[in-house]
């Protein structure tokens, strides 16, 4: 946009105000420097670029709605007898905590609002870093220099389970109450210690007064506050270390394209942060969720049959139904591996594998280098299918968490859903895995028939000899730098197993397996012509009857 | 070296120079205007929708605020799809929800229309420091542990390394009070008391007699004067009546009273109560994760999780002919605990 000489207008009274704030915190801050440097700090855009976004502008949403829910909370599990406006539960004695809740639900006017509010924005919040996990995973955006990021990012996973278990608990209604039973019963499996922990945890035995207070402050407080500690560390790598980028004609790994910080992100993510609120504002008024006076308050010997944890906790109820009842007693001592298993040691190998999955791959492909290009899920074909075999994994022991209803909707009978989940949680990822492997290298065969025999036209041409054939054009420069711009690895060698005076060589049987999975790893990726190749193989292009040429086999 | 990466690089970065590569980084698209760029018509338009999303906003938030004060917080509708519902909600939710996503899309629909729509480019600078920084900064390290005298004064280094070793101790000590030892504290229930051997009804606290039960009622249950939870979440029970007959073994009839057997309702795998008993079969089943024990057998597990059988609590009735129950349980009820073994 180009300006003739007109004569500079004067400056609008906003705009001295801001000259006038910008120099007040300037001469006490040096807040002038690092707006000139982020100001107009360039964020890429892609639409899987919102699901942080999503999970940070949710997090924003349970705070602002949770500081409203804890002055009308009480947490303490006291125990009342109930008089308020909700007529079906009058004279039942409760604990002070489900009180306190149905009157935030009935008495407090918008107080329900507040609740559904702050539960739909848990599950999102939830789901949000899920998926924003899996668009790190799948384009490869842990890589070099952002494994730190990484790890920060599990720890909040991590803590946004336990956080909303907490949450979830303590209204002391009969369906979290027997969440947090079978949680004391995992406790209690922890061997040598596990009893000690749970009686120092509960203040006693199960249940006990204290555990609400104490979830309580381990929910509004502690896991909050470290949460917040640790999403603005999240958010101040992704600024320190730039945003990756989607690879693109013009988008390399030492440039960033995209827009402006100001104002075109603060307008797109302000105005984000409002519909994700909205949405979530909206469930509150027209989608009920977490009816605590439906299920009672909570007594350890009351039970409510088909009940559902939040989802995020469904794949640990999915496995502790899927566990043999296996259990070792030796010397008077017990290890009750059927709720050990599914309930600490799974998990704890699951978040662990997650945790080093950077590390691993950085070691097998021997990659030192700075990625700031994201991956296509395809061209990466091993990393693909192991991500895809771990959800297939993770959706079983999920699904497996409502096998009863399952078999009720079904008709199958719930002993056969537990062992078919049994056996599928063997045999399924395996399959998922090659079947997502083939699938990745179809697509980059695909992609390289697309490069040199050019997309299909639609049109129909008869040759001299009577065949029909497809005209195929050739593809844009742009689609084609697109869709061959990928690094190409090829597997690592593991080295001569002894040095020139046949002194064995140190780490070689590391460098061996290295090369085995590196292997395991590459081997099979479809190469990539060189130009020169490539001028090979298309020429006579555009005549159309290059269409016997077969990509496979090429290479080789 | 014998490994390293070994690529064909990036085509586009590296070949980009070469001549006549067919894979070559063609450099960014051309900046395609806007309607809005061009046409001040439509330019105008957009402003005006904006500027509506953000009125609309204004006014349900106001919305809110009548909704607030002017519906009663008793009063219910009903909303197609949703059935009734509490009408204050609905309106609080509907009235915020929708101004918030006025403001939302107001502002999308601003930077998409209206604010420059050209892409810009920023470069990137290796995360590494340059060799000059890093040299600097180790020689400001060293100098800093020079200055520190730590070099020369090795006890005050090994000194100190025991001392934030142990400092921590102090913290995790005072969580010492959070609770008492276990002790044998899981191993027994209210019943091993014999004050508390009446065996009463779980909602009523009535007495319960055994002509209570017909063939294949279940019944809940509790010791008489049951004072915490705690108590409770070990010591409920479940009474259920068989025909005699149908008992697999005579020491299981002795432990209950003409065909009534009690059984702890606390379920071995994970202390969920235990609630689906299916006649027929004289099945219990887990609501929580389908443990099922043959409550015919022992309780025997005959599916699921658990690893322990059902435990059985012997019963009979005193002189006024009331249950009760002989003592308490051979073994420890609830989930396992690593000092329970197999007792
Ligand atoms: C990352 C964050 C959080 C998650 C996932 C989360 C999740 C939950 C969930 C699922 C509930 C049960 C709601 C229900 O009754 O249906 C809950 C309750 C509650 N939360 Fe949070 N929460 C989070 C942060 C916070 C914060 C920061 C506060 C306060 C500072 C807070 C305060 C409360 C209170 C007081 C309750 C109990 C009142 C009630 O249930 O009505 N929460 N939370
Ligand atoms: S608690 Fe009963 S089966 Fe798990």
């Amino acid at each position: 946009m180009s300006t003739p000489e007109t004569p500079a207008a004067p400056p609008s009274p906003a705009a001295k105000a801001g000259a006038g704030v910008a120099t007040y915190l300037d001469e006490r801050l040096g807040t002038n420097a690092a707006g000139k440097k982020n100001l107009r700090k360039v964020f890429p855009e892609h639409w899987s670029f919102m699901l942080g976004e999503i999970a940070l502008y949710s997090f924003i949403i349970l705070l602002a709605t949770g500081v409203y829910l804890t002055l009308f909370f009480k947490p303490s599990a006291q125990e009342v007898t109930y008089d308020g406006v909700y007529a079906p539960l009058r004279g039942a004695h409760m604990s002070e905590a489900y009180a306190s809740t149905l009157d935030i639900s009935f008495e407090v006017r918008g107080g329900l609002l507040m609740r559904q509010i702050h539960h739909w924005s848990a599950l999102i919040f939830v789901a949000a870093i899920f998926i924003h996990l899996f668009r790190i995973f799948f384009t490869g955006a842990f890589r070099k220099p952002r494994e730190l990021n990484w790890l920060i990012g599990n720890g909040l996973l991590t803590m946004a389970l336990i956080e909303g278990f907490a949450g979830y608990t303590i209204p002391d209604d009969l369906l979290s109450g027997t969440g947090l039973r079978i949680a004391e019963a995992v406790i209690l499996s922890i061997p040598v210690v596990g009893t000690y922990v749970q009686f120092f945890l509960f203040g006693g035995e199960f249940p006990g007064d204290d555990i609400i207070p104490r979830l309580f402050i381990i929910h509004v407080l502690l896991l909050p506050g470290i949460m917040l500690a640790l999403i603005t560390v999240h958010l101040m790598l992704v600024v320190v270390q730039k945003h990756t980028q989607f690879p693109g004609p013009g988008r390399t790994n030492e440039n960033v394209v995209g827009f402006p910080l100001m104002p075109v992100y603060m307008a797109k993510a302000g105005g984000f942060f409002f519909i994700v609120f909205g949405v979530c504002a909206l469930l509150g008024g027209i989608a009920q969720i977490n009816p605590i006076w439906l299920f009672g308050p909570y007594y350890p010997d009351q039970i409510s049959a088909g009940s559902q944890p939040d989802f995020y906790i469904g794949f640990l109820e999915g496995s502790l139904r899927a566990m043999p009842n296996w259990e070792t007693n030796l010397f008077g001592h017990s290890i009750s591996w059927n709720v050990l298993v599914p309930g600490l040691i799974l998990p704890g190998i699951m978040m662990t594998l997650l945790a080093v999955y950077p590390f691993i791959e950085a070691w097998v492909t021997g990659d030192k280098r700075e990625h700031h290009l994201l991956d296509r899920p395809r061209d990466v074909p091993v990393r693909t299918a192991f991500g895809a075999m771990s959800i297939a994994f993770y959706l079983l022991l999920f699904i497996n968490g409502g096998n009863d209803i399952i078999g009720l909707t079904f008709d199958i009978s719930i002993n056969n859903v537990t062992r078919f989940t049994q056996v599928a949680l063997i045999v399924v990822p395996p399959i998922v895995f090659v079947i997502t492997k083939r699938a990745c290298l179809g697509l980059q065969r695909a992609d390289l028939n697309r490069v040199l025999h050019g997309k299909e036209t639609g049109i129909i041409k008869r040759l001299p000899n009577g065949e029909f054939i497809e005209v195929h054009a050739p593809i844009s420069a742009e689609e084609r730098f697109s869709l061959m711009q990928r690094n190409t690895y090829a597997p690592l060698a593991a080295g001569p197993a002894t040095d020139e005076e046949g002194v064995p060589t140190p780490g070689h049987k590391v460098a061996k397996v290295r090369a085995k999975l590196s292997k395991f790893w590459y081997a099979d990726d479809m190469p990539k012509p060189t130009p020169e190749e490539y001028a090979e193989l298309t020429a006579g292009h555009g005549h159309g009857d290059d269409h016997g040429t077969d990509v496979e086999g090429h290479g080789h | 070296m014998s490994y390293g990466i070994d690529t064909h690089g990036g085509h586009g970065t590296d070949l980009a120079q070469v001549e006549g590569d067919p894979f070559a980084d063609p450099g960014l698209p051309h900046h395609t205007p806007r309607r809005t760029d061009i046409d001040a018509r439509a330019a105008n338009r957009a402003e005006r929708q904006v500027a509506g999303l953000f009125g609309l906003s204004t006014i349900l938030t106001i919305g809110f605020i009548v909704a607030f004060v002017s519906i009663d917080k008793e009063d219910t509708m009903y909303v197609v799809g949703l059935g009734t519902i509490n009408s204050l909600n609905f309106a609080l939710g509907v009235t915020l929800g929708g101004s918030l996503l006025c403001i939302g899309f107001g502002a999308i629909h601003w930077a998409r229309k209206l604010m420059n729509a050209e892409e810009i480019v920023d470069y990137r600078h290796p995360m590494k420091s340059s060799p000059e920084d890093t040299a600097d900064a180790l020689e400001l390290a060293k100098q800093g542990v020079a200055d520190s005298a730590l070099p020369r004064r090795k006890l005050i280094w090994t000194s100190l390394i025991g001392a934030m070793a142990l400092f921590p101790l102090a913290p995790v000590i005072a969580l010492r009070d959070l609770g008492p030892l276990p002790h044998k504290k899981l191993r027994g229930t209210l019943w091993d008391k014999p004050e508390h051997r009446e065996i009463v009804h779980a909602n009523d606290e009535r007495r319960l007699k055994p002509s209570d039960f017909a063939l294949g009622t279940m019944i809940s249950a509790k010791p008489n004067d049951l004072e915490s939870l705690e108590d409770l979440a070990k010591a409920a029970i479940v009474l259920i009546k068989i025909n005699p007959q149908e008992i697999r073994s005579k020491e299981l009839a002795d432990r209950g009273y003409r065909g009534i057997l009690a059984y702890s309702k606390i379920c071995p795998h994970a202390g969920c109560p235990l609630g689906l008993y299916e006649d027929e079969t004289h099945h219990m089943l887990c609501p929580c994760h389908q443990s099922t024990f043959d409550l015919a057998d022992f309780g025997r597990v005959v599916f699921g999780p658990s690893a322990r059988n059902l435990p059985t609590l012997a019963i009979t009735v005193d002189d006024e002919g009331f249950l009760v129950a002989k003592g308490g349980f051979d073994e420890p009820v609830g989930p396992t605990f690593f000092e329970r073994g197999d007792a």
